[in-house]
């Protein structure tokens, strides 16, 4: 396979997927249900880029999500910002937070960079579920439709495009970057800190780009949910999400574009079917997880590729 | 002065119950490396499984005892069923695995019991004890008494008892205690079990004051997490001083700052203290090697 077709394969796939299901989804709710994996898709690729290139974990990126989701509900409410501009503001405040907290953040290792991040997310969740006048406490907020030109911006099928190209454009950003010398950069860094050093790579400096590049993916997913929903709760921000999507990008396959998708399609799309046995949804949901992750330990994608390959994975 | 009595009572008496769950989490991580996420589940199992049991006839201390068995027959499942199959696995997959685990014991609580709030009645009584003009449940007496008990239990069992050593042998060094002929899977399942059933006892004795259901395992396996690693994760005298630490801060935060930022406390000064101290208050400075 010539190298420019294999490092832009996955971003093939998901553009093949993006304009195919429009044919295969009938109703508006499959075609919505479609959207709010691409905007968790969109996030898990950029949390990929932190854990599965720079072997980060974060434990808080659902805090990241809520910036940029409560940034576009807030500023054109509150301050009457255009949303497209409020849109803009959330994902560079979102950036600037992790740029700001991951110096300190990231010289922590394993578990504790885990519970840093943990109590970082936990912070964002609280100060949304608490400022009540700004935020709507924990009853969430209304966020406005957008409008762009006197076109307002609505109707399941415009956001379907809107996100499908969000997450090819995400796709492309993250090839291209993996392939750079950032991202070999981060790869050494994941192997081995020490001889990445050795190497003379700035080793704070790969990770924060990474954990910075992370959160504006995280805050770009996040707001394009709200404004699907036009609605946000403080649950967006909460740890369970955070855990969601670590569990996205593990799932899917750690590394794996195509895979952090592939997860986030698990976890979106699974509830929506588990609804029909709903008292069980949380029990067969964690079965599932304990079950793919001892039987395809390095993840869906990965795992697939190595049976298809005709390796044991 | 009394209202700072009162305060350091109330953030003990959460205190003991967050340093028995850090217990919990820093028993099973010495063991087995892994960091037991559903470790807040056993709380709420002891806590839940009691109430269920008592409603349906056995005397307290019975159903107590009983649900502290059951907790340790789930706590040795979720190490057989979940943990063992997945050896040599990476942490973050081990992680992924306890999220699973509890994420299905809630789903499996919610329909084995229900989605309500429960209360289990006082073991001595609900009449607060008068001290220098602050008061305490008595209550509260059971969950700082307990949590004592257990600590004793515990030193007793690794310093003086052959299986406890095993145990702190394979902390230290897997590989050489299996080659002195020591049995590291059980020495492994043993730690779940003893995990479990500290969580269980911890849910069975906070009950009363604090209400259980299906869901409160979250936010003190969370609390039970920050307090191991504000300790330093795998230190047992860590753990206890962590739980205790975040416990009188959340107290002091909520009485003397705002109680709706109670839970930010903790958080806020573990960052602090991890960005002075990134191996934890009583964290080994551990050296890497290459």
């Amino acid at each position: 396979m010539p190298a420019l077709l294999r490092r832009f394969l996955p971003v093939l796939i998901l553009l093949a997927l993006v304009v195919a299901l429009p044919f295969l989804l009938k109703s508006a709710y499959q075609l919505r249900v479609a959207t709010l994996v691409f905007t968790a898709g969109l996030t898990a690729i950029g949390l990929n880029i932190l854990m599965g290139h720079a072997g980060q974990v974060s434990l808080g990126h659902a805090g990241f999500g809520g910036i940029g989701a409560y940034a576009v509900a807030i500023l054109p409410t509150h301050y009457g910002i255009h949303p497209l501009a409020a849109f803009g503001l959330g994902v560079c405040a979102a950036g600037l937070l992790a740029y700001a907290v991951g110096r300190p953040i990231l010289r922590l290792r394993g578990h504790y960079l885990a519970v840093a991040t943990l109590g970082m997310g936990m912070l964002i969740a609280m100060v949304i579920q608490n400022q009540q006048g700004l935020t709507g406490g924990p009853d969430g907020m209304q966020v406005p439709r957008m409008e762009l030109f006197g076109w307002r911006v609505r109707g399941a099928e415009t956001w379907y495009w809107i996100c499908g190209g969000f997450l090819i454009l995400g796709a492309v950003l993250a090839v291209n970057l993996i392939d750079s010398p950032t991202g070999r950069a981060l790869r050494a860094v994941h192997d081995s800190e020490v001889a990445a050093r050795v190497l003379g790579i700035d080793v704070a400096r790969a990770k924060l780009t990474a954990f910075t590049i992370s959160a504006v993916y995280a805050a770009t997913g996040g707001a394009l949910l709200a404004f699907v929903n036009a609605f946000v709760t403080p649950d967006i921000a909460g740890f369970l999400h955070s855990v969601e999507l670590v569990t996205m990008v593990v799932l899917g396959g750690l590394g794996s574009v195509v895979g952090a998708v592939v997860g986030a399609t698990i976890l979106v799309v699974l509830p929506q079917v588990l609804t029909v046995f709903h008292e069980y949804e949380h029990l067969a949901i964690g079965l599932i997880m304990i079950g793919v992750m001892i039987f395809m330990r390095a993840g869906v994608v990965p795992t697939l590729i190595g049976l298809v390959r005709g390796r044991s994975a | 002065m009394a209202e700072l009595l009162q305060f350091i009572f109330s953030g003990l008496t959460v205190g003991a119950v967050y340093a028995l769950v850090a217990l919990g989490f820093t028993i099973i991580y010495n063991a087995s490396d892994v960091v037991n996420f559903a470790q807040g589940e056993f709380v709420m199992l002891g806590g839940m499984a009691t109430v269920f049991l008592a409603a349906a006839g056995l005397p307290l201390p019975l159903a107590a005892i009983a649900a502290v068995v059951v907790t340790v027959a789930v706590g040795l499942g979720l190490y057989l069923f979940a943990i063992k199959p997945a050896r040599g696995a990476s942490a973050v997959t081990l992680i992924i695995i306890t999220i699973g685990a509890s994420i299905a014991l809630r789903g499996a609580a919610q329909i084995v019991f229900d989605k309500q709030f429960h209360r289990l009645p006082s073991f001595s009584g609900d009449d607060p004890i008068h001290i220098l003009g602050a008061t305490i449940l008595p209550q509260s007496l059971w969950v700082i008494g307990g949590a004592g008990v257990i600590l004793a239990a515990l030193w007793w069992f690794f310093r003086v008892t052959l299986t406890g050593k095993a145990v702190l042998a394979t902390a230290a060094n897997r590989l050489a205690a299996s080659l002195v002929g020591i049995d590291t899977r059980f020495v492994v399942g043993l730690s779940f079990a003893l995990s479990a059933a500290i969580g269980a006892i911890a849910g069975i004795l906070v009950a009363p004051i604090t209400l259980t259901s299906y869901e409160v395992g979250t936010m003190l396996a969370l609390k039970g997490f920050a307090a191991a690693m504000l300790g330093g994760m795998g230190n047992p005298i860590g753990a206890v001083a962590g739980g205790l630490l975040i416990g009188l801060l959340e107290a002091f935060g909520a009485g003397y700052l705002s109680s709706t930022y109670k839970d930010a406390f903790a958080f806020v000064v573990i960052l602090l203290v991890l960005f002075v101290m990134p191996g934890g208050l009583f964290g080994a400075r551990s050296v890497e090697r290459v």
